[in-house]
């Protein structure tokens, strides 16, 4: 059996001893033979880093920690703020305003006081990346955006540690193992990341609260037989769940000869990761789309003075029915072409959706077509909640 | 060859269906009809040109089309093709 990690190598007079006290809590581990004695020692000795401390990050810091992980190194650079409790049980209530970090290292010390946990409270970076990665037997990908994950992939591969791959989407969810000696890597699945803003993130798009727990464990379960050296990782296939019909898949994952990381070895150190995957492009695009605006305090002025005016919502129907503005007509963005002809391009026309960019894209749209009295209103009803109406709820 | 191409949930709506009956003697055939009955998820399966995009995986039952002649790649009566999207939420 392959052993995928240093503490699945090290002899026996190189481990930890557990006191009386570690035997008790994690006798249900000892009396399994496939870990017993031998494999908790190696668990006690082992070293692993968690990229992100959210939604997968959470079940993995939790159940790694109580199966008795020796020590836990964690990256995060984030907040914990009131719409991360629906998934990251990390965190709890009195934790919101808190760094991720603190709430994380209070919560493992409660769950298993012996874990020794290394806090990076930094955006993993090319220039941070591999002095952080170094020196750990094995890191787990919680992260939420394609750039740190293709910096995670390549990391490990430069250092050859095995990176224990999860993502989630709504309701959707897979998981890998990549980078390890023969294995294939992330690149040799994903060659280039998507363009920017094809693919939503979970905070534009939605994720199922308990789908980071489904793959959060699973990945928690691959970390700890790569750990072991037990069992068939799943390194060479990767798991496709769906949570809607509950069908969990397994494909085949091919070493990719022409890879530029792990196959021609071509990327010899790290690169600009948001170059890459189009987030400074992007950016550039969005301020590009410089579309007349109006504040949320300047249109309720309008409304006041009663002036004439135009709403259109172009939020889908589900977000509508969360909340929405008086007198506003709803146009779902994808629908506005179809609804043409039914705006009146001689009345002042005002756009709006969520945050701003939605509707700013609508802006252009309506410019187009030859629309002239048309504007954003910036902020979109995120803003209307801060500096108009409070009693609107924040989405 | 009668293949059935499943959609991952972020493409899905552009097809107001999760699998899709195709056919064809090949994947890049069976994914030009498609693309043919939904102009909106054309775009999203390949280029303008009918080629494959790099950051769009479909497998062909459970191998990687990319290793396999790619949209040149056989089909067969009742194979299934799915969509792997790169998802990066966590």
């Amino acid at each position: 059996m392959a052993a995928h990690t240093r503490p699945a190598r090290l002899p026996l007079d190189d481990l930890p001893a557990l006191s009386q006290e570690e035997i008790l809590r994690y006798s249900r581990h000892l009396i399994i033979p496939d870990v017993a004695l031998t494999g908790q020692r190696r668990l006690k000795a082992s070293r692993v880093l968690l990229i992100g401390a959210g939604g997968l990050g959470s079940p993995l810091a939790l159940y790694l920690a109580a199966a008795g992980v020796g020590h836990l190194g964690i990256v995060d650079f984030d907040v914990v703020d009131f719409t991360n409790l629906q998934r990251q049980i990390l965190h709890g209530t009195s934790d919101v305003g808190r760094p991720k970090l603190a709430s994380a290292r209070d919560r493992i010390a409660e769950v298993n006081p012996g874990v020794h946990v290394e806090p990076y409270e930094t955006r993993l970076t090319a220039e941070n990346a591999l002095e952080i990665l170094r020196g750990y037997d094995l890191v787990i990908d919680g992260t939420d955006n394609f750039a740190t994950r293709y910096l995670t992939n390549d990391a490990c591969v430069l250092l050859g540690i095995p990176n224990v791959y999860g993502s989630i989407f709504r309701f959707e969810g897979q998981a890998s193992v990549f980078a390890t000696h023969d294995g294939p890597c992330y690149r040799c699945l994903f060659r280039v990341p998507p363009p920017p803003g094809l693919v939503p993130s979970c905070a534009e798009g939605g994720v199922l609260g308990v789908l980071p727990g489904h793959i959060g464990t699973i990945q928690a379960t691959e970390g700890i037989k790569l750990l072991l050296g037990i069992g068939e990782p799943l390194i060479g296939r990767l798991l496709l769940i769906d949570a809607l019909t509950m069908q969990h898949r397994t494909v085949k994952l091919r070493k990719d000869p022409e890879c530029p990381a792990c196959g021609t070895r071509e990327i010899r150190e790290l690169i600009d990761y948001d170059e890459f995957c189009g987030v400074p492009q992007a950016a550039a695009a969005e301020s590009a789309l410089q579309v007349p605006e109006i504040s949320p305090r300047e249109f309720a002025e309008w409304r006041t003075r009663g002036d004439e005016v135009d709403l259109i919502d172009v939020r889908e129907p589900h977000e509508w029915d969360i909340a929405r503005l008086p007198g506003a007509r709803l146009i779902p963005q994808g629908t506005i072409a179809a609804e043409l002809s039914t705006l009146d391009s001689a009345r002042e026309i005002v756009v709006m959706c969520r945050s701003g960019v939605r509707s700013a894209r609508v802006v252009r749209q309506l410019q187009d077509a030859g629309f002239r009295r048309v504007r954003n209103l910036s902020g979109g009803i995120l803003r209307w909640a801060d500096d108009v109406d409070r009693t609107i709820p924040k989405y | 060859m009668s293949v059935t191409l499943h959609l991952p949930a972020v493409l899905a709506k552009l097809a107001d269906s999760r699998a899709i009956e195709t056919d064809g003697a090949t994947v890049g055939e069976a994914i030009a009809g498609v693309a043919a009955r939904y102009p909106s998820l054309a775009p999203r399966l390949r280029d303008d040109h009918g080629n494959p995009y790099a950051f769009v995986t479909f497998y062909l039952n459970d191998e990687d089309i990319r290793f396999h002649g790619g949209f040149g790649a056989a089909l067969a009566d009742g194979d299934e093709l799915t969509v792997v999207p790169a998802i990066a939420g966590g």
